[in-house]
């Protein structure tokens, strides 16, 4: 194969990897926002907070699984935490109240990461047995970690769909999501269903921080970076829809990845312009509920 | 506090702050100016918010072009004409408000939240890797514009301009409010279907209110630029928007008044809090969660404090 | 019979598969009550709901004075005095009673958006506003909140903001419901005196009103007209007998 085709192979798979990164974190976004109707502005700090944590107890244990195995259900634990102090009060409340309180919930995680570990950019090493490049050409390679990322990515949105397809659990968010009053009436407790969805969005948006870490360092401002695109995913493929979020997400994922090789002075505006584009087309994403 | 007494304590603001340069120094004028400024801006999203129900989380991107508008008009070592420059930066704005506006319209509730988020980091980007703009690091204003004998650099000018133009924008949207266009606006806010389904063409009446309220954070960042002599893409970014947008609801939206309000309590807070710590973002964070929790009113309204914790001992 | 008015064309609506409107034609008089009644869920409202623009029909076309409506966009529909009062109450539910209908009258009367003089200063919409106040009788409580009233006060209030656009066509969704009996007979009045200067789509369950106001009746069953006539023709008529008036009538 020649080199041109294996460097446009190399940047799909990258545009790939990327997209599934953010279909993690962008699912526990629209979850939150179709089952509970929250819109949370500080779902990109959980990402921070994963990658954090990554970087902490991968220093401490030396080894990145063992990070993960603390990190993940601390993280769930944070969110049912977050669910049971906060967010419980701002189910009833009007979405700009939403805004403004997990906007203050941002403030607060960006100066408590700053006073614990600092400002400083840090990375995260990539574990011994994946430490290795795939000799692809001559001249080419493809780091063995960032396929490895693909794939654990593609696991976790398996597991994500047989949970929401397949379990009670998942049958009682789906009917959450369409009929309050139904789920009550089942006899299904509808508020641990909001405080386990909340978790599992917090979990998923911390742990997507986590195995990004080691392919993109961890830095102050990297949440908000990540929420922003994440609004862009969730716009387009409609709010509250997980198919939709996953689509989106590979979308961005390859229009940012081949605008940034192919157009690389229009690269960070190429995501809004489709956007624009997707709204102008279908103002209410592609799977979003249209209003008439 | 009764309807009675509003105006009369408006107009001791008013007094206090054409007095103010009397008896009050550098860093104290330059605080007030810096309250004014943000005081237009927080009106502007004020607009937006409390009374046509658009939540936008975008709304410094209209500032970041009044900023942006006068750093171009600024020739490189001297300051730009001030009548050129000043309806220049406005007028950028308002037509970039048009522009978006028609695009964010389209969206409404929770969306016109996102999407304004995402078309005001779409000029941060943007101003972040344009070279012409300054890039990340932003580029100064050397001067501050002048007219004739006037010189905003000079004296107490700069006050006082800011001041006439804190005053005429309270004055232009107080006039706006009480017309049709603002009841309208109410209206659409309250049940935008049934204004359309008596006739008014809402989406318009949106539009023109996204433009006014998009001009308005032109004319405040572009002061914004004349005071700190620098333009940077953070005059864009999310965070700016939030915190307008906090100034607006904790002031109490919906009132004008209130903006004025939150715009001074939000600088003031931010002063000294940054003086007694670095890490003055923490208490701040906590105060606006506070605040959200235990004000659904806004500080406009201290009574609701009151009703939310009677009404808390009842439950 | 005079040009109609309003003339709905084979309309259709369906939601997901399910056809909620089919092939519906319908007439509307000028200076006349057309009543449109059926059974729950017999598609009177999403006949409205298409009507008003509210809804954008699946199939078929509605004219207005012998012009198509493309579009069906709810504002403009409204625009050419065609207004609607809801089933459901859709008032502007934290503003005065009069404020409602000033609303609805300025949407009348300044189509152009108005920036600067005050609104309560333009006295011929204000006077529009307690005019419409007036002959749906809440005159009396235009300074209260409109989330105030009593369910069959909210409905007069309907009433009174499609009448405060002063329109050539009404779409009486139900005007009746919730009612006490004085009020109910007051209203009746009022619409078939309306009558005579508008023309009134009426859906209504109050058979008794029904048959005393209006010139036509039609008859919808399962989304389709299963008859159309006089009120003594559909009073006899053997399939509306059979299928929905039963005895009662």
């Amino acid at each position: 194969m020649s080199d041109t085709l294996i460097f446009f192979l190399i940047q799909l798979l990258n545009a790939v990897q990327y997209g599934l990164l953010l279909f993690l974190v962008a699912s526990g976004l629209t979850l939150i926002f179709g089952i509970m109707g929250i819109i949370n502005l500080a779902h990109g700090s959980f990402y921070m907070i994963g990658a954090y944590l990554a970087f902490v107890f991968a220093d401490v244990t030396g080894n990145l699984w063992l990070a993960l195995a603390i990190a993940v259900p601390l993280s769930f634990l944070l969110g049912l935490l977050l669910e049971t102090l906060l967010f419980r009060f701002l189910y009833s409340r009007d979405h700009l109240y939403q805004v403004l309180l997990t906007y203050g919930l941002i403030l607060v995680f960006e100066e408590l990461r700053g006073i614990t570990v600092g400002n400083d950019v840090h990375g995260v090493p990539v574990p011994h047995f994946l430490d290795f490049s795939i000799p692809l050409t001559a001249t080419l390679s493809y780091p063995a970690y960032r396929l490895a990322l693909s794939v654990i990515c593609l696991v976790v949105t398996a597991l994500l769909y047989l949970l929401i397809q397949k379990t009670k659990l998942g049958m009682a968010i789906r009917a959450g999501a369409f009929n309050r009053e139904m789920v009550q009436t089942l006899g299904i407790d509808i508020g641990l269903i909001y405080r386990l969805v909340f978790a599992l969005g917090v979990a998923l948006a911390a742990f997507a921080g986590m195995v990004a870490a080691p392919t993109t360092s961890v830095f102050p401002g990297m949440g908000n970076q990540v929420l922003i695109v994440c609004f862009v995913t969730v716009v387009i493929g409609g709010i509250g829809s997980i198919k939709g979020a996953f689509l989106g997400a590979l979308l961005i994922g390859l229009v940012d990845t081949f605008g940034a090789v192919y157009a690389p002075q229009f690269s960070g505006m190429l995501v809004y312009a489709l956007m624009a584009a997707v709204l102008i087309w279908r103002p209410a994403g592609l799977f979003g509920a249209t209003a008439r | 506090m009764t309807k009675q007494a509003w105006p009369i304590l408006l107009g001791l603001g008013l007094i206090v702050l054409i007095a103010l340069p009397l008896v009050a120094g550098k860093f104290g004028l330059d605080l007030a100016a810096r309250i004014m400024i943000m005081a237009i801006f927080a009106m502007s999203l004020d607009l937006l918010v409390g009374f046509a129900g658009m939540v936008s989380l975008g709304h410094a991107a209209f500032f970041g072009i009044g900023a942006y508008a006068l750093y171009l008009l600024s020739p490189q070592y001297g300051g730009a004409s001030l009548f050129l420059s000043l309806p220049a930066a406005v007028v950028a704005a308002a037509l970039a408000a048009f522009v978006i506006g028609l695009l964010v319209l389209r969206s409404s509730g929770v969306y016109f939240i996102m999407v304004t988020l995402a078309f005001g980091e779409m000029f941060y980007y943007y101003a972040n890797g344009a070279r012409w703009l300054g890039g990340s690091d932003g580029a100064y204003v050397y001067q501050r514009p002048s007219a004739g004998p006037i010189d905003l650099g000079q004296g107490h000018a700069f006050y006082y301009l800011v001041l006439i133009a804190l005053a005429a924008s309270y004055l232009l949207l107080r006039v706006i409010l009480r017309a049709p266009f603002g009841h309208a606006l109410r209206g659409i806010r309250s049940n935008d279907h049934r204004m359309r389904s008596l006739g008014f063409a809402t989406p318009h009446y949106k539009l023109l209110a996204f433009v006014i309220a998009g001009a308005l954070a032109g004319l405040a960042g572009y002061f914004d630029a004349a005071q700190f002599g620098v333009v940077n893409p953070e005059l864009f970014g999310w965070r700016l928007s939030g915190s307008v947008l906090m100034m607006v609801i904790l002031g109490g939206m919906g009132t004008i008044d209130g903006a004025i309000l939150g715009a001074a309590v939000l600088v003031l807070l931010e002063n000294f809090l940054g003086d007694l710590t670095t890490h003055w973002l923490l208490p701040m964070g906590m105060f606006i969660v506070a605040a959200v929790l235990l004000l659904p009113q806004g500080l406009i309204d201290p009574a609701s404090l009151w009703r939310t914790t009677r009404a808390r001992r009842h439950v | 019979m005079s040009e109609p008015i309003l003339r709905a064309e084979r309309l259709g609506k369906n939601f997901g598969g399910l056809a909620a409107v089919r092939d519906v034609s319908l007439d509307l008089a000028p200076n006349q009550i057309h009543a449109v009644i059926g059974p729950n869920g017999a598609g009177k409202t999403t006949l409205i709901n298409l009507l008003s623009g509210d809804l954008v029909p699946t199939t078929g076309r509605v004219f207005f004075r012998g012009t198509e409506i493309e579009g069906h966009a709810l504002d403009s529909i409204a625009r050419l005095g065609i207004a609607r009062a809801y089933q459901r109450t859709n008032i502007f539910a934290g503003f005065s009673i009069f404020e409602n209908c000033r609303l609805a009258a300025q949407a009348r009367r300044q189509p152009g958006i108005r920036l600067f003089r005050p609104a309560l200063g333009y006295r011929e919409v204000n006077d529009a506003a307690e005019r419409a106040l007036a002959l749906a009788g809440i005159e009396t409580r235009a300074d209260e909140r409109a989330s105030d009233l009593s369910h069959g006060e909210q409905r007069q209030l309907e009433l009174a903001m499609a009448l405060a656009t002063e329109p050539q066509v009404l779409l009486l969704d139900e005007p009746l419901a919730g009612m006490g009996l004085e009020e109910a007979s007051r209203i009746t009045t009022l619409i078939a005196r309306l009558g005579a200067d508008h023309a009134i789509l009426l859906v209504e369950h109050d058979m008794d009103a029904v048959f005393n106001i209006a010139a036509t009746v039609t008859v919808m069953v399962d989304g389709a007209v299963l008859a159309s006539g006089t009120p003594a023709v559909i009073r006899t008529d053997a399939a509306v007998q059979a299928a929905y008036l039963g005895e009662a009538v």
